[in-house]
């Protein structure tokens, strides 16, 4: 806080030093006690890594990583010989969860922003997205119930399909529309971005509403549209509860959707409600799904922001 | 000067060009149309589904005693009811301060392209979209065993669904905070004020609608998270009420998973129950942010 521009002027007069009051220090003392705050969401981030980390390198001793990460045989909690830690099965089993989701929400999801933004009048849009975020805000639990009681016996077999009571297909269709209400509303973002001097050009030339969406509008924002895709892939690879409720209690490593799946956030919410030892490779195996559970979304989100910088660089 | 027929004629290659064109566009807008139906329809269907389960066996009864697996026919949801209602508490309590202490020094202090606030940032971005079952890990590992050591109890699991939630309050509140215009700012400085002064006599009662409503949101997120709150070793099934901040404790969303987890039908139906319970709970507190935005916040 000193003054230390003195130049060529020679030193200051003192009466210029600015002094340190009781007013002065309070100021700096909340600026300090701020930033502390600030700071507990950096260690947030340093305590998840930390405690991912030191359990997972405990458990790479008892476990090698090329079993870990190519073994293709998931029974962490089974005793004696027919133990083995292959993740395959699992991350497996969580990509083709994701999958199915994505085959229905980002259809519906990029129809619905198209929609929202290049059709509905701005008295509709301002109902509908609201009530669009509605469904994002429904606690997944109840769209665990919803896949478990509804899906699975009354559509899925209402359809003939012979799934069982636990299975791929309803908990993979719940996760997407779990998803959707994510990708509509991050893509119609996207859509609105673009300026409407492109729209007028375009409908200028003769192109229709359709022509001037599909062709105009949608690849101008399609970095966001993008964005919107991967965040709601990294929303669904994480979900627990469906899974957990309706997917079933084994990764399969098959793919038929008939049959139960468990992603990796369904066996760690399994795993630690399971009676096991709090240490030893059983114990060990819930971090190590964790970490690579925690680097596969670690990523998704560093291309999402990406591709999100990258259509605001174009239009702002 | 063209003549009358050829003016039918070139009328009549248009008509045919647009007429197909307009059945396409129309067959497109209908397809959009119906993407846009789907999330309302499977959000009127879920309700519905879950109100034949489960609305006859939502009484007063129902949530004022506890659970019971001898007769679920009688089953209640009180000591979850509990448990959410005193997680939500202690979560505000941990939310609130933190996360607009965070906001305001971003928003307030921070020279925007050092390369702690930068670090800051990127953080919170990062942070908002971990999922919730890896806070339960660090939950597990930091608040209920290692250096904490809490147990699995109240204030664990408020501290693990306050981390969690934490991003969505110092997101909206920055948000806020920049709604605030700087001439308030600088009218207050040039009168005189000191930082502070200015941020928590101007700048904050200004925000104070915006960061309502987040909080709000951000709670109402906590109370239906399972996840988390399964890692950490809550309880799913309990028959007492919490009774400290180190007492034992299930919440809503616990019980509903055991409850749906059983085979036994009436247990089922008490889930259902207690899912519309959830979801009244949470239309509650959404309504209240809806009227805090409409009701307090300020077009400057």
């Amino acid at each position: 806080m000193e003054a230390t521009s003195a130049g060529a002027m020679g030193s200051p007069r003192p009466d210029l030093y600015r002094t340190r009051t009781r007013r002065s220090t309070g100021e700096a003392a909340i600026r300090y006690a701020l930033l502390v705050a600030a700071l507990i969401s950096v260690l947030t981030t340093a305590g998840i890594v930390f405690s991912l980390l030191e359990e997972t390198v405990v458990f790479f001793g008892d476990v090698g990583v090329g079993e870990f990460l190519f073994g293709t045989k998931w029974t962490p909690l089974a005793g004696g010989e027919s133990q083995s830690f292959g993740v395959v099965p699992l991350v497996f089993d969580t990509l083709y969860l994701t999958g199915i989701g994505l085959l229905v929400a980002t259809p519906l999801g990029i129809g619905s922003a198209i929609y929202l933004s290049e059709y509905a009048s701005p008295r509709v849009r301002r109902i509908l997205k609201p009530v669009l975020e509605v469904l994002s805000g429904v606690p997944t639990i109840v769209f665990g119930y919803f896949a478990l009681t509804f899906v699975t016996p009354v559509i899925l077999k209402g359809l003939g399909l012979e799934v069982g009571s636990f299975n791929a297909l309803s908990a993979g269709l719940v996760l997407g529309v779990l998803v959707l209400p994510t990708i509509a509303t991050v893509a119609d973002d996207a859509l609105t971005a673009v300026p409407g001097s492109l729209r007028e050009g375009a409908f200028g030339l003769g192109a229709s509403r359709m022509q001037v969406s599909v062709r105009v509008v949608l690849p101008a924002a399609l970095s966001g549209v993008v964005a919107a895709l991967v965040l709601g892939a990294s929303r669904a690879i994480g979900e627990t509860v469906i899974i957990l409720v309706a997917g079933g209690q084994k990764a399969n490593l098959t793919l038929d959707p008939a049959v139960a799946m468990q992603n990796m956030a369904a066996f760690i919410a399994a795993a630690s409600r399971a009676d096991i030892p709090t240490s030893g490779p059983k114990y060990g195996a819930i971090f190590a799904v964790g970490t690579t559970l925690f680097v596969m979304t670690l990523l998704l989100n560093a291309i999402s922001i990406r591709f999100v910088r990258r259509y605001r660089q174009v239009y702002e | 000067m063209n003549t009358a027929a050829e003016r039918s004629l070139s009328r009549k290659v248009v008509e045919r060009a647009s007429s197909g064109r307009r059945t396409k566009d129309l067959m497109f807008r209908l397809a959009l149309l119906f993407s846009t139906s789907v999330g309302f329809v499977v959000l009127a269907v879920l309700v519905i589904d879950v109100l034949l389960d489960g609305g006859s066996r939502v009484s007063l009864d129902f949530i004022t005693s506890p659970p019971s697996r001898i007769s679920p026919e009688r089953t209640g949801v009180a000591p979850a009811l509990l448990g959410t209602i005193y997680l939500m508490v202690l979560c505000a309590v941990f939310i609130v301060p933190v996360g607009v202490a965070t906001a305001v020094y971003l928003e307030e202090y921070a020279d925007r392209d050092s390369r702690l606030s930068r670090l800051i940032e990127v953080n919170i971005q990062n942070l908002a979209a971990v999922p919730s079952v890896v806070y339960g890990i660090l939950g597990l590992a930091f608040i209920v065993r290692g250096p904490l050591g809490l147990k699995p109890v109240l204030l664990a699991g408020a501290l693990t669904l306050g981390l969690l939630v934490l991003p969505v309050v110092i997101i909206v509140s920055r948000e806020a905070i920049r709604a605030v215009p700087s001439s308030i700012r600088e009218g207050s400085l040039a009168l005189g004020a000191t930082q502070w002064q200015t941020i928590w006599k101007q700048v904050l009662p200004g925000a104070l609608p915006g960061i309502a409503t987040g909080v709000i949101l951000a709670l109402s997120r906590a109370v239906g998270e399972t996840a988390p709150l399964l890692v950490i070793g809550a309880a799913t099934f309990l028959l007492f009420s919490p009774d400290g901040l180190g007492s034992r404790f299930t919440a809503m969303p616990l019980l509903i998973f055991e409850f749906i987890s059983d085979a036994d039908t009436d247990l089922r139906a008490a889930g259902a129950a207690a899912i519309l319970v959830l979801l009244a709970l949470l239309v509650v507190m959404n309504a209240g942010a809806i009227f805090l935005r409409n009701r307090y916040e300020r077009k400057w």
